[in-house]
């Protein structure tokens, strides 16, 4: 048995993924590419930080939620609100009807600031709140749902609903949130203009810093004991329980944790790219999001990762030459990875390119280290398993 | 809320919202009973659902052309010819679907909702490419315009009476395939044990696709029906979903009493609500009803007693 090298926070072989990975993202990316790319892939790295909350819920854990736009949505509002409300002061905002409150509130005839605004005068507030609040609710939900033991496509189905009523939430009450062009004109972080080119590369690197303690976190919790139970939940929720583990509470840390993955992942989208807006947080980038971390691999972070620059990679070099064929591809991407490799990338690498590096090699590695393991049963029903496993191959 | 409005018109206003509730939910129905079959039967989440139903739509507005264009005689009953195409174009694809995608992943629920989400944007985008990114509408036969006054205040237009006695019609049908058919009767052993099932020379895999296929064919009838109250777009399926799904997981999946029952509230609260409040605020404050109750009550309002 090898519980011993798994209870170790990196192995040699993770660490040197994490150094290629830190590599690729603090050394190549930005020499390679332009300031305008940059950005870009700035952009796709914070829906970086979802991918990896997937992992652990979903792959790990087998709780996949279809609404993980809402907490990248609440992070980035949190955000947007308070840079918001630096760029609506007084004399910024003059020729509004009444001056020092944002633009789309005059224009929706709103003529104070709502209660519920005034804390995002404080960067402190915001700051807390763009973790705080995913999380509060994210806990809100985990209790109300797994306390009750909903798992599987009910809670899939629930989250989606959520995120389908907070988009239809912010677009109704346009005049409290911008409605559906969102918090627009974002314009400086305490006086520092985000806007500038130097700007978004300091926040590109802040960006990446947030991301490898995230990706820490995660491999943290992946390799304690907590994250041993979380696969002994997806594959037999049962015996877990029967052993005397108290499997929601498990649920609800790892379903909020994802959450506040996605709120600083959206926090730093706002940031970045200067708004925030519900196309972000509804049914449909919720569920792409998804794809991200089933490309990269559903069991792996780092594949999370590369999932979801490869994907946003393709997603704007198709949609800018072939508009068309963008829609066709994701939707067959879709299938092929469920039908074809479950495992994403991580598992074409660690199943396909790893054996044969090693082959190559051979005499230096002394043997094959076991495959990754099998993709999770994701069966609502215990006695499956097994099977489920077989049919997965 | 209520100021303002004499006792009269509260009563009008309430019959009204009431019949305007009762098409939408006429509506949920048609919507909600294919999906109560494929995933209260089988356990498939069907993301593709509300293409299935678009196909039905978009096969009724080419019926309606090629009748208006060769058969103008006949335009008054089209329609009946559509539905039945619809039906049968929706099953179809809904059997090769099976064949192809669903049934190498009856044991992964959550791998067959993101497979059939991307074959919902595979659809979606073959019908933009086929018939344009703009909605189209079909024309009413004349017989089907205009409504029926009741009393001086309040009056019901008799497309939607038409709908909802087609939703009236097939939830009967489906009612006496499920408990009455030979097919239902099969259905049903499968979905208490699939093994057993199989023991007593039930063929499993060809009643899956079957169900699958009906499912899929009322769903292609109830789109035929939609084009009857609105026009149909690429993307209209998606907007039905959610709703969908909320009504099936809050009637209780597998019970079609349960399926109608959700139907009735959801579109009651939401009709009666639009009219106070702004239609936005209406559909959110319903659906949060709806999580709320689902997750004091998970298992919806009618729940089947089954060993898991």
């Amino acid at each position: 048995m090898q519980i011993d090298r798994k209870t170790r926070f990196l192995t040699r072989e993770e660490a040197i993924y994490f150094g290629l990975l830190a590599a690729v993202i603090f050394l190549i990316l930005p020499l390679a590419l332009d300031s305008f790319r940059l950005n870009l892939f700035g952009k796709y790295l914070t829906y970086a930080f979802v991918a990896i909350g997937l992992v652990l819920c979903w792959g790990a854990g087998g709780i996949l939620s279809l609404g993980q736009g809402v907490f990248f949505g609440l992070g980035g509002y949190a955000m947007a609100m308070f840079l918001k409300l630096e760029a609506s002061t007084p004399e910024a905002t003059a020729i509004q009807s009444t001056p020092g409150i944002p633009d789309f509130m005059d224009w929706n005839q709103i003529t104070a600031l709502p209660w519920w605004w005034e804390p995002f005068n404080s960067l402190a507030f915001s700051l807390i709140a763009v973790v705080i609040v995913p999380v509060a609710f994210a806990f809100i939900i985990g209790v109300a749902m797994f306390r009750r033991r909903v798992g599987g496509v009910y809670f899939a189905i629930i989250t989606q609903a959520i995120a389908a009523i907070l988009t239809i939430l912010i677009i109704g009450q346009q005049g409290f949130t911008g409605g559906v062009n969102g918090i627009t004109d974002l314009r400086t972080l305490k006086g520092w203009d985000i806007r500038t080119d130097e700007a978004k590369e300091i926040l590109y690197f802040v960006n990446a810093v947030l991301l490898f303690a995230c990706l820490f976190a995660a491999q943290y919790v992946r390799r304690s004991k907590l994250g041993r139970l979380l696969i002994a939940m997806r594959d037999q929720e049962d015996r877990v329980r029967f052993s005397g583990y108290d499997v929601a509470s498990f649920k609800i840390f790892v379903f909020c944790l994802g959450a506040a993955f996605a709120g600083i992942g959206g926090a730093m989208f706002t940031l970045q790219v200067g708004f925030m807006s519900p196309t972000l947080v509804g049914i449909v980038p919720s569920i792409e999001m998804v794809i991200f971390a089933a490309v990269g691999g559903r069991l792996s972070i780092l594949g999370a990762v590369y999932g979801t620059l490869l994907v946003n990679w393709a997603k704007t070099t198709l949609s800018e030459s072939f508009p068309e064929l963008w829609l066709l591809g994701l939707g067959a991407l879709f299938i092929a990875v469920v039908m074809f490799f479950p495992n994403g990338l991580a598992g074409l690498w660690s199943e396909q390119v790893m054996p044969r590096l090693r082959k190559l090699f051979a005499g230096r590695g002394a043997g094959a280290r076991p495959p990754a393991a099998p993709v999770p049963a994701n069966s609502a029903s215990a006695p499956d398993s097994p099977a489920a496993k077989a049919a997965a191959e | 809320m209520f100021a303002g409005y004499s006792a009269g018109e509260l009563t009008a206003i309430f019959a009204m919202q009431g019949f305007a509730g009762l098409i939408l939910f006429s509506v949920f129905v048609l919507m909600a009973l294919g999906l109560a079959i494929i995933f209260g039967q089988m356990g498939v989440i069907n993301m593709a659902h509300g293409e299935f139903m678009i196909l039905g739509a978009y096969v009724t507005y080419l019926v309606s052309n090629t009748f208006a264009t060769h058969l103008p005689d006949l335009f008054s009953i089209y329609f009946f010819v559509a539905m039945a195409l619809a039906f049968l174009a929706s099953g179809a694809l809904g059997m090769l679907v099976e064949w192809g995608l669903i049934r190498h992943l009856y044991r992964r629920p959550l791998d067959t909702l993101l497979a059939t989400w991307g074959l919902s944007l595979i659809l979606q985008q073959i019908y933009r490419s086929v018939f344009g990114a703009r909605e189209v509408g079909v024309t009413v036969p004349n017989w089907m315009m205009g409504s029926l006054p009741l009393t001086d205040m309040i009056e019901v237009p008799i497309n939607g009476l038409f709908v909802m006695a087609l939703a009236v019609g097939i939830s009967v049908a489906i009612y006496a395939l499920m408990f009455r058919s030979r097919w239902g009767r099969q259905v049903r052993a499968i979905n208490q044990n699939r093994v057993m099932a199989g023991a007593v020379g039930i063929n499993t895999e060809r009643t899956d696709r079957l169900t699958f296929g009906i499912g899929c064919g009322i769903a292609g009838v109830a789109g035929s029906a939609f084009t009857m109250i609105g026009s149909t777009g690429p993307t209209s399926g998606q907007l039905y979903i959610v709703d969908t799904f909320l009504v099936v997981v809050f009637g209780g999946a597998g019970s079609i009493l349960g399926t109608i029952a959700s139907a009735f509230t959801i579109s009651q609260a939401q009709s009666v609500l639009e009219f106070f409040l702004s239609g936005s605020m209406a559909k959110v404050i319903t659906l949060l009803v709806v999580v709320g109750i689902l997750m004091l009550r998970p298992q919806g309002l009618f729940a089947l007693k089954l060993r898991k």
